[in-house]
């Protein structure tokens, strides 16, 4: 059509119709597009029977960690193929729980498979979006025998699943303080060191809101897990002075580890079993839960939605709650077990083990980081119980400290 | 069908950006007028005060990504120009060899070579700890953790998007039209400044366009070298997405940033006599 010709005069201008056809889709487009929400009830028993009665072995299992979670040899897994011919793929994928369900949440969303036969998340709010979202296959317990008969009491009574419906931990971890001997010359026994002007730009939080939120609260005296809303804005408060004062250095993910052992924070907020780690390396770095309490979490194991294997899944799950399989597994990760079994047999172990071996093992039969006692238990506090309302005013309060 | 062959052969770009492009922005735009959340779902209600809710928490991030992405453009040019004037005039035969190299460090994942900074500026580390011993420096002196290391390296990461650019437009500057303006008593100053310079603007024009931007809304370096006071808006975009599951505002805020990186580069081409921003950046 050559351009030149003088448009229509009557109705619309060709040009101006196309437009207005293109606004009134786009339109259309903005208020289609929606993220739908996928609050789900709870599977009914017999439905849940009837999933696992459909299912066979299919050979393969396809499990997705986090980084140095399992020895360099895969030993564990090794024998597990062993033992029950089905090979496996192990891939060290989660860094961190919020980029892990980030990443997960909209394939889930879509009804598509993660790929992922296994995975493992701690019991944070993300585990409770899996569980609320309907994204975690309901376990069959008369397929866990060795979870049944091996896994300690407190392991099987879990606020945040309670009956092990959806999830089995894996291990668990204590948060307290971890401190560079080379710098840090006094014995750190309470939290408030973490808040001692003398420290002033030498000291490392966590960015984590439950993490840096539950150790604002311990530092005045509230217990986290039956905290308020009045006791999280305190605790910001008191946070938020701690950084305004110069004394943070800064909020850290993982990477606390390298700096505190590196020098360029003299303590910080810690996990037990990264410290244990150093340690053995020889590095100058030591761990205390505070005396006004620390934070112990579990990283569990859970079947996604949609998972091409769940049978090997399942059994795999079970498998590692053989105490030999559990003491293997912990005598490299240094966490602690959800098998106490498993101190007894490294007790075993260091008594016809030799030299470095022997001394490495006897200090982790002994440490209240592996195997805490009832005292140690009655320090330790889990996270606050969130709803999702909840959720809304506790992240705000602590991300504002962490993300002035 | 000859005049159907260009429309043919630009199909393949139009469906990319089709699909790639204006697709999820349209539902981002969708995403933040909605009210909801993860669990229940988000529903659309055009609650336009997502974004003064938005802006009205992280205003202080915005300006602060606004000013380290134009610092750390201002430090590019100061360090980039003379680096592709070097090349495009004394490299020589070697050119293709400096531009390699310069090329080099790319073959290693950006995260990792901003973790490496961590490691070489580490306080009591191969550079800060040697200098210490020697008692050149305090001992509580540091780099990490303040505005100069996170501005540094968005520099370091961008560099090359500067020069690469400016280096294209310098190398098309014949040499003869410098001579010519010599000829005609122009010293070398003059010389620079009346001609090569204004030829090489729109290298300029396009390496500050490919670094302003990306650099403003990175995240990493913030997050890797910065302290607690250096949050960008690219982590509070991130944390908003994939902590809080606050998609509306976390797709609120991502309009913003485009809608103010848009309006500074519109006034930045307008400022360089640039009508066309396009076209000046395709030069």
């Amino acid at each position: 059509m050559n351009p030149r010709l003088p448009l229509p005069r009557h109705g619309l201008p060709r040009r101006e119709a196309f437009r207005l056809a293109g606004l009134s889709a786009a339109g259309l487009a903005l208020a289609a597009c929606g993220v739908q929400g996928q609050k789900a009830a709870p599977p009914k028993a017999d439905e849940v029977q009837d999933f696992w009665s459909k299912q066979t072995k299919n050979g393969k299992v396809v499990f997705a960690n986090w980084p140095e979670y399992m020895p360099e040899d895969k030993g564990p897994l090794e024998k597990f193929a062993k033992d029950t011919g089905i090979s496996y793929e192990y891939k060290e994928v989660i860094q961190e729980n919020a980029d892990f369900f980030g990443k997960v949440d909209p394939v889930l969303r879509a009804g598509q498979p993660l790929g992922y036969d296994i995975v493992v998340m701690t019991n944070g709010i993300q585990l409770q979006h899996m569980i609320e979202l309907g994204y975690c296959v309901a376990l069959d317990h008369s397929k866990l025998p060795n979870f049944a008969a091996n896994a300690g009491q407190k392991y099987k009574e879990r606020a945040y699943d309670p009956g092990n419906k959806y999830t089995v931990p894996y291990t668990s971890g204590v948060t307290g303080i971890a401190y560079n001997t080379k710098y840090v010359k006094d014995d750190i026994t309470s939290i408030q060191a973490l808040f001692d002007p003398k420290y002033k730009g030498r000291i490392g939080m966590m960015a984590d809101a439950q993490e840096i939120g539950n150790f604002g609260m311990f530092a005045l005296g509230i217990d986290p897990e039956k905290s308020t809303e009045a006791d999280w804005k305190k605790a910001g408060d008191k946070l938020k002075e701690q950084r305004d004062n110069g004394l943070v250095r800064k909020y850290y993910d993982q990477s606390y580890i390298d700096a505190v052992a590196k020098g360029d924070i003299w303590l910080s907020m810690a996990w037990s079993g990264d410290v244990f780690q150093r340690q053995l390396a020889g590095e100058p770095v030591k761990f205390v839960v505070p005396e006004e309490g620390g934070t112990i979490w579990t990283d569990n194991m859970l079947i996604p939605k949609g998972a091409a294997n769940p049978l090997d899944a399942l059994m795999l799950m079970d498998y590692l709650y053989q105490p030999a399989v559990a003491a293997e597994l912990d005598e490299f990760i240094q966490f602690v077990t959800p098998v106490p079994a498993v101190q007894d047999l490294l007790r075993e172990k260091a008594k016809t083990a030799k030299g470095e071996d022997k001394k490495a093992l006897e200090q982790m039969v002994d440490s209240p980081l592996m195997f805490p006692t009832e005292a140690d238990y009655a320090r330790l506090r889990g996270y606050t119980p969130l709803d999702n309302q909840q959720q809304q005013v506790f992240n705000p309060i602590f991300q504002s400290v962490t993300q002035a | 069908m000859r005049r159907l062959t260009p429309y043919l052969l630009a199909l393949p770009g139009w469906m990319w950006l089709a699909i790639f492009l204006i697709v999820p922005m349209a539902a981002m735009a969708s995403v933040s007028l909605q009210s909801g959340n993860a669990i229940d779902g988000f529903a659309m209600t055009f609650s336009v005060s997502n974004y003064s809710d938005a802006l009205g928490r992280y205003s202080t991030q915005l300006v602060r990504s606004l000013l380290y992405g134009g610092m750390a453009t201002v430090a590019m040019l100061a360090i980039g120009y003379p680096v592709a004037y070097w090349i495009a005039f004394k490299g020589g035969r070697r050119k293709s060899v400096y531009l390699f190299l310069l090329l080099l460090p790319f073959f290693v994942s950006f995260v990792l070579r901003t973790i490496s900074w961590n490691f070489l500026l580490a306080d009591n580390g191969i550079l800060f700890g040697t200098l210490k011993g020697w008692g050149l420096l305090p001992a509580d002196f540091h780099v990490l953790a303040t505005t100069f290391a996170v501005v540094g390296g968005l520099t370091y990461n961008w560099l090359p998007f500067m020069i690469l650019p400016i280096y294209v437009a310098l190398e098309r500057v014949d040499p003869r039209v410098v001579e010519a303006a010599q000829d005609l008593y122009a010293t070398r100053t003059a010389a620079f400044r009346r001609v090569v310079l204004p030829l090489s603007l729109p290298g300029v024009f396009a390496g500050v366009l490919m670094t302003f931007v990306p650099a403003t809304a990175d995240p990493v370096n913030a997050a890797i070298l910065g302290g607690t006071a250096n949050t960008m808006i690219g982590n509070i975009i991130q944390t908003e997405y994939l902590t809080n599951l606050d998609y509306p505002t976390a797709s609120a805020l991502s309009f913003t940033l485009m809608g103010v990186l848009l309006v500074g580069i519109f006034v930045y081409a307008r400022a360089l006599g640039t009508e066309n921003v396009l076209e000046a950046a395709a030069r």
